[in-house]
């Protein structure tokens, strides 16, 4: 069998699986549609959590990314784990115990007030959209490589399925269909490292391999490619190039970006008890970490076999890998000495090859040579991860629509199943918006994916945290904090990314933080906002302090109106 | 006693605050400090065995590692302080 008809039944055979766990689980009620009835075991939750969390862009990306900056590539890693620590230490545990559906639902009753309630609507909306709308172009260029249909027909299959099991079963059916695409995205993710790393290091461990010895030089792997990478004058791959204070800032904004998206933060209301919650926490960030950690190893060993496949080569004699990227523009070659060999160089005007960091995870398998079912496994691991978040995020789409907006604000008379049909019209009108978006991609979805982290460390984190953490904060410190921390974080962002693109570099940025870490200042300008609105503010009511007692501690002995979900 | 908690309430509360404040100073030092602020100094050191640098590895994988460590050591300890307290959730509370 070649690759593509490898690639036919891998993908088929998940597919086939998820639609079967689908239908298994339906959702019967809006609490099992919004939290899955509460009754899922911590550890399926977390690996639920971490399928949710694992996008196309960590599947697909993240690995390139660090491949081409090595160590400036770290933000990722420990920006998209070191969350979770703040998740469990600060959140997850109480936004259990105050029960419930969704994080809008947390800070319109917790702040008493509408307004805060249709803040916090808005941003869910728009945090959620825009990540879905990658998650759908991500599905399409999965879809158009290894399928050879084009990107618009792989957006559509794609559609047609996140349709079927979200609509269907809600976060019941997400929540196991999530479980086994983590299965199949952790299996994809790490039977190529394994066997890249035997044949580079013979180490079958690829965390411990990329810190070995090259089979071939014998030198230390990370020393060979810091000197491959001095020799062609590209920044040194330990060290990177990035100023200690940009990273730093970065690192910190996607961090508490992602203790406050609402897409991770709504799994942890389905976990029946407040331990399970920190639990859960502590099982997702395992799984997660698994890929995580695998990711600079293959990032090392893809860099190094890149360079020694390509470096120098003639054109005509590279592997057939090379041509079939070359035809979907993704890799361009560019003779400009007209020698016919490649000069693969940091410097940009002497540099003749260009290559598109996305392509790495898909590509490694062929630049490895390993045999073609790994490339159909790697396919179906992208798709696994895509459609996953892909799911969760809609459904935080479809309960802001039908629970916090219609039940919760604007028809509060409404039956549960009113509400249980709102909710799967609005799932359904949202995938097919994610659709047109993923077919016709706005063109600067990467600018706004950082505006989406910023959106949620300046404005829900700090909302969230105090509303937890201080018994003295109220609605107008809260709303004003929220407020403040948006308004300056979106500013910047739509300052460098839109009006001034050309003065966006470090000589013209505030304090030397680029628009990817300024949520991190957004984030403390919120707090300092809300802090101080506060004290000039009349306290929350005895009701909201009856509320925050409540919520603190597990045991609610006593509390006439404890929530069930 | 409307709004004021009792004193078990109170004293677990006071012990969640502290660990919590424990386990993100480590946060922080495990990442900000070894991955970022100190790597520079720390890529002058290897890992015994190894051909990693430390700082490099704490940005690459120490950090992660911890962060897992200290997720699961905030559970245990707060089933403990919940267990000592009297005040672990019990089972008929949340659905089914």
């Amino acid at each position: 069998m070649n690759v593509q008809a490898w690639t036919f039944v891998i993908v088929g055979l998940s597919f086939a699986l998820y639609i079967a766990i689908a239908l298994w689980s339906r959702a019967k009620s809006t609490g099992e549609f919004y939290v899955a009835g509460g009754g899922v075991s911590p550890v399926a939750n977390g690996l639920a959590t971490a399928a949710d969390w694992m996008s196309a862009a960590s599947f697909l990306s993240m690995a390139g990314i660090i491949s081409f900056s090595g160590y400036d590539g770290s933000v990722y890693l420990m920006g998209w784990t070191g969350g979770y620590v703040l998740l469990a230490l600060l959140l997850a545990p109480y936004l259990r115990k105050f029960g419930k559906f969704t994080v809008p639902d947390f800070v319109g009753d917790r702040y008493a007030s509408q307004v805060a309630r249709i803040v916090a609507v808005v941003c869910a909306l728009f945090v959620s959209f825009t990540y879905v709308a990658g998650q759908m172009r991500g599905v399409g260029v999965v879809f158009s490589r290894f399928l050879e249909v084009s990107i618009d027909t792989g957006v559509m299959i794609g559609m047609g399925l996140v349709l079927f099991y979200a609509v269907l079963g809600g976060m019941k059916g997400i929540t196991y269909t999530q479980v086994a695409q983590y299965c199949v995205l952790i299996f994809a993710y790490l039977v190529p490292a394994i066997f890249i790393s035997i044949q580079m290091t013979g180490n079958p461990v690829p965390q411990l391999g990329f810190g070995a010895a090259e089979t071939g030089s014998g030198l230390p792997l990370l020393d060979r490619l810091d000197g491959l990478h001095a020799e062609l004058g590209f920044a040194p791959y330990t060290s990177g190039s990035k100023s200690m204070v940009d990273v730093f800032f970065i690192t910190a904004a996607l961090m508490v970006g992602t203790a406050g998206l609402p897409h991770i933060i709504v799994r942890f209301y389905t976990v029946p008890k407040v331990r399970d919650a920190r639990w859960s926490a502590g099982w997702a960030l395992l799984f997660i970490a698994l890929l995580y950690m695998t990711a600079p190893a293959v990032a090392a060993f893809a860099r190094t076999n890149l360079i020694q496949t390509v470096s120098g080569k003639e054109h005509a004699t590279l592997p057939e890998w090379v041509g079939k990227w070359e035809q979907t523009g993704l890799i361009r070659f560019d003779d400009k000495d007209g020698d016919g060999r490649v000069r693969y160089v940091g410097d940009a005007a002497a540099n003749e090859l260009t290559i598109d960091k996305d392509i790495m995870v898909l590509a490694n398998p062929e630049i490895a040579g390993l045999p073609d079912w790994v490339v159909g496994l790697v396919a179906a691991g992208g798709l696994a991860a895509a459609l996953s978040t892909a799911a969760g995020l809609l459904l935080v789409v479809s309960s802001a629509i039908s629970h916090d907006l219609l039940k919760r604000a604007l028809m509060p008379g409404i039956s549960e199943h009113g509400e249980l049909l709102a909710a799967r019209v609005a799932a359904a009108v949202a995938v097919i918006a994610a659709g047109y978006v993923g077919i016709h991609p706005p063109g600067y979805v990467a600018e706004v994916v950082a505006f989406a982290f910023g959106l949620a460390a300046s404005s829900f984190f700090p909302a969230l945290v105090l509303g937890i953490f201080s018994r003295r904060m109220n609605a107008a410190g809260a709303i004003c904090g929220m407020l403040a921390g948006l308004a300056f974080t979106s500013a910047y962002i739509v300052h460098f990314k839109f009006l001034a693109p050309e003065t966006n570099n470090a000589a013209h940025w505030l304090w030397g933080i680029s628009p990817e870490g300024i949520g991190t200042l957004g984030m403390l300008v919120n707090f300092a906002v809300a802090i101080v609105v506060a004290r000039f503010t009349p306290p929350p009511s005895e009701e909201v302090q009856r509320l925050i007692d409540r919520i603190r501690v597990p045991r609610g002995a006593g509390e006439a109106h404890e929530i069930s979900a | 006693m409307t709004s004021h908690p009792l004193p078990p309430r109170q004293r677990y509360w006071r012990r969640n605050v502290r660990l919590v404040a424990l386990l993100l100073v480590l946060w922080f030092a495990v990442s900000y400090g070894a991955a970022i602020l100190f790597a520079p100094w720390l890529n002058g050191i290897r890992i015994p065995g190894t051909g990693f640098r430390l700082g490099f590895w704490m940005a690459q994988q120490g950090s992660i590692l911890a962060f897992v460590a200290l997720i699961f050591v905030y559970a245990r300890r707060m089933d403990r302080i919940e267990r000592e307290e009297g005040l672990e959730e019990r089972d008929e509370e949340g659905s089914r």
